[in-house]
């Protein structure tokens, strides 16, 4: 590393250390100690309590019904918008991106809102005489929530990855003898799934440490490990459990990155 | 090269914003300033405002949403406060953990207004040494008339298939369990585990019924129509009764918590004459009827009722309750570290069924 980087690069080593390494450390700590300070594995353990092995189960369930969801509507969004034509399509993008420049918490509370009893979705169903809608306080609000606020992460990778696709290589394919499907599912697809897989790892990790979404959407009727851990840290002012069990969240997530990293790897072999 | 030079001049205007275009700052060691932690929607913004008028001490003013959330931050030193106004149980709690100092009651002269009843019912602070009562109040059930058809006097109708997501509970470990110990006949601050269980399985029976576990949104729900019952803090009664005239508010037969929430000094607080003057203005007859009017929670100010100029509020049941007609009246108890982790522990259970 030359002088000169090395300089650049201090903002960020003192912004990594300050509030990344440190805080790390200190949830460590926390995580393998109990309220005196001693050497504990129970903080961890407690993963395996039939609650908290539950609130697990169903964010995992969850998280992966709205990463799916997410994929499906993104990808052909996505395919659609590079393929409209390069440079013309910002402002079809900027369609998708305007949500995001609201705060999400402000977005929830509105669907929170909309889907309400008494709220606007109801009061026109009930107005044209048709059955009303009760999806507020049950799963699928949540996955709605998550799908809504987290569906942005997942088209902007596709759609750059896409983007970037050389046209040559799709003209090759042409060339060559493949029909339109061939192309897509042999020369497209694989070339994307870098884009994929930093999409599904953008939606999912945010999806498995939500508590607001399950929060507010969920009437405080299910319980998600992101809830269990929030709880742990305001009501039961037990930090040690909360961070035991936030370590084991970190474990999953780094789990889920390294397998996703390694089939982009060997996607990329191929 | 041109884009470069805009997207600096931009780096450079947003960095001068930070620095000299946030406002108002306060310097928290300045002498003319106040932190004052209380609990959500719980004063007359009016008041803060007027304070600082009369006295030149400027308010910094939060809120928590309930005891649980305030106690930890409390507790860590994270956020240090001049006053706060915890509810009887975790005043007990803190003050078990030694985090409060004495008020010196020679300066609150106004103090003299607060009924003696109040401040002996203030069995969380025995020595009465460290509190001041702001509010006090029952829980009980809200309930919508023109939705529920039969009468309404016991915990009971949280129970009846009816009503299947129509009801909405509280958010918060002792609230819920003090619901399901009075219907069971229990105290309670039971710290019994065979009692607990029992509380506990009837939560979880009644989950598939409740709406939403809410906590101040009980209030707004309710005059929305959105549920028929809900359990609620009698304050939030009046207000949620003068919104939608179709509520009405009963204290179950089974009995149902008294509280009172007081104001205390934490002993890290760095401005104590400012907190004193504050306590001071707060338990002036004109003030205290002024808050009272805005947050309609029953006052321990006994100069209020003469001063309140709305009839129907003067005379509500709701607010000056005849507590002689009221049986089984409990205030809750601290319950030591350990009882505290198994309620919420059980009370987990409960949220995750």
């Amino acid at each position: 590393m030359s002088k000169k980087t090395k300089w650049l690069a201090m903002p960020y080593t003192i912004w990594g250390i300050g509030f990344i390494i440190i805080p790390l450390i200190i949830v460590l700590f926390y995580g393998f100690t109990d309220v005196s300070g001693h050497f504990t594995i129970e903080g961890i353990a407690s993963i395996f309590t039939h609650v908290n092995l539950k609130a697990l189960i169903v964010s995992m369930l969850l998280s992966f019904a709205s990463t799916l969801v997410c994929l499906i509507m993104a990808y052909p969004l996505a395919y659609i918008l590079a393929e409209v034509g390069r440079g013309k399509s910002s402002l079809l993008s900027l369609i998708f991106i305007l949500p995001m420049w609201m705060n999400s918490l402000l977005r929830t509370i509105a669907w929170q809102n909309l889907l309400e009893k008494t709220g606007l979705i109801n009061a026109f169903l009930s107005f044209c005489h048709l059955p009303t809608m009760m999806i507020i306080n049950t799963p699928w609000a949540i996955v709605l929530g998550m799908v809504y606020d987290f569906l942005p992460f997942m088209i902007l990778p596709i759609y750059n990855v896409l983007c970037k696709i050389d046209k040559d290589t799709i003209n090759a394919a042409r060339d060559l003898g493949a029909n339109g499907w061939q192309t897509f599912w042999r020369v497209t697809w694989p070339l994307s799934l870098p884009g994929v897989i930093s999409g599904i790892t953008m939606v999912f990790v945010p999806s498995l440490t939500t508590f607001v979404i399950s929060d507010i959407l969920g009437g405080g009727k299910i319980l998600l490990i992101g809830n269990i851990i929030e709880q742990l840290f305001t009501q039961d002012n037990d930090w040690n459990a909360g961070a035991g069990l936030s370590v084991v969240m970190m474990i999953f997530i780094i789990i889920s990155i390294i397998i996703t990293d390694k089939y982009d790897r060997e996607d990329a072999g191929k | 090269m041109k884009k470069k030079f805009i997207g600096t001049i931009l780096a450079l205007s947003l960095a001068a914003s930070l620095i000299t275009g946030c406002g108002k700052t306060v310097d928290p060691n300045s002498d003319d300033v106040l932190y004052v932690y209380n609990a959500g929607e719980y004063i007359d913004p009016d008041i803060l405002d007027q304070f600082t008028e009369e006295t030149g001490i400027n308010v910094v003013y939060d809120e928590f949403e309930t005891n649980e959330i305030m106690y930890p931050k409390v507790e860590s030193g994270a956020a240090i406060y001049d006053l706060i106004c915890p509810s009887d149980y975790m005043i007990e709690k803190m003050l078990a953990n030694d985090l409060l100092q004495p008020i010196d009651y020679s300066k609150v002269p106004n103090y003299e207004n607060i009924g003696k009843e109040y401040i002996e019912q203030s069995t969380f602070d025995p020595e009465h040494k460290y509190t001041i009562p702001y509010c006090w109040g029952t829980v009980g059930i809200l309930y919508n008339k023109t939705m529920v058809d039969e009468p309404v006097d016991s915990w009971s109708i949280l129970w009846n298939e009816k009503y299947k997501n129509n009801i909405l509970m509280q958010d918060s470990v002792r609230d819920a369990y003090a619901v399901a110990l009075k219907y069971l006949g229990y105290s309670l601050n039971s710290t019994d585990h065979d009692e607990i269980e029992e509380a506990c399985e009837l939560l979880q029976k009644q989950k598939h019924l409740v709406q939403a576990y809410v906590v101040d949104q009980v209030r707004d729900k309710m005059i929305g129509n959105e549920a028929a019952i809900g359990v609620i803090y009698s304050g939030e009664a009046l207000y949620t009764q003068r919104q939608n005239p179709d509520l009405e508010y009963v204290i179950p037969k089974e009995g149902t918590n008294m509280w009172i929430d007081a104001w205390v000094i934490p002993k890290n607080a760095r401005h104590l004459e400012n907190a004193h003057a504050f306590l001071n203005f707060l338990c002036r007859a004109d003030i205290a009827c002024k808050n009272f009017e805005y947050i309609t929670y029953s006052t321990p100010n006994t100069k209020v009722r003469d001063l309140v100029e709305d009839e129907s509020l003067k005379n509500s049941e709701i607010a000056f309750p005849d507590l002689s007609q009221y049986h089984n009246l409990e205030t809750f108890k601290f319950l030591g570290d350990k009882g505290e982790k198994y309620l919420n522990g059980m009370w987990r259970e409960v949220k995750s069924y």
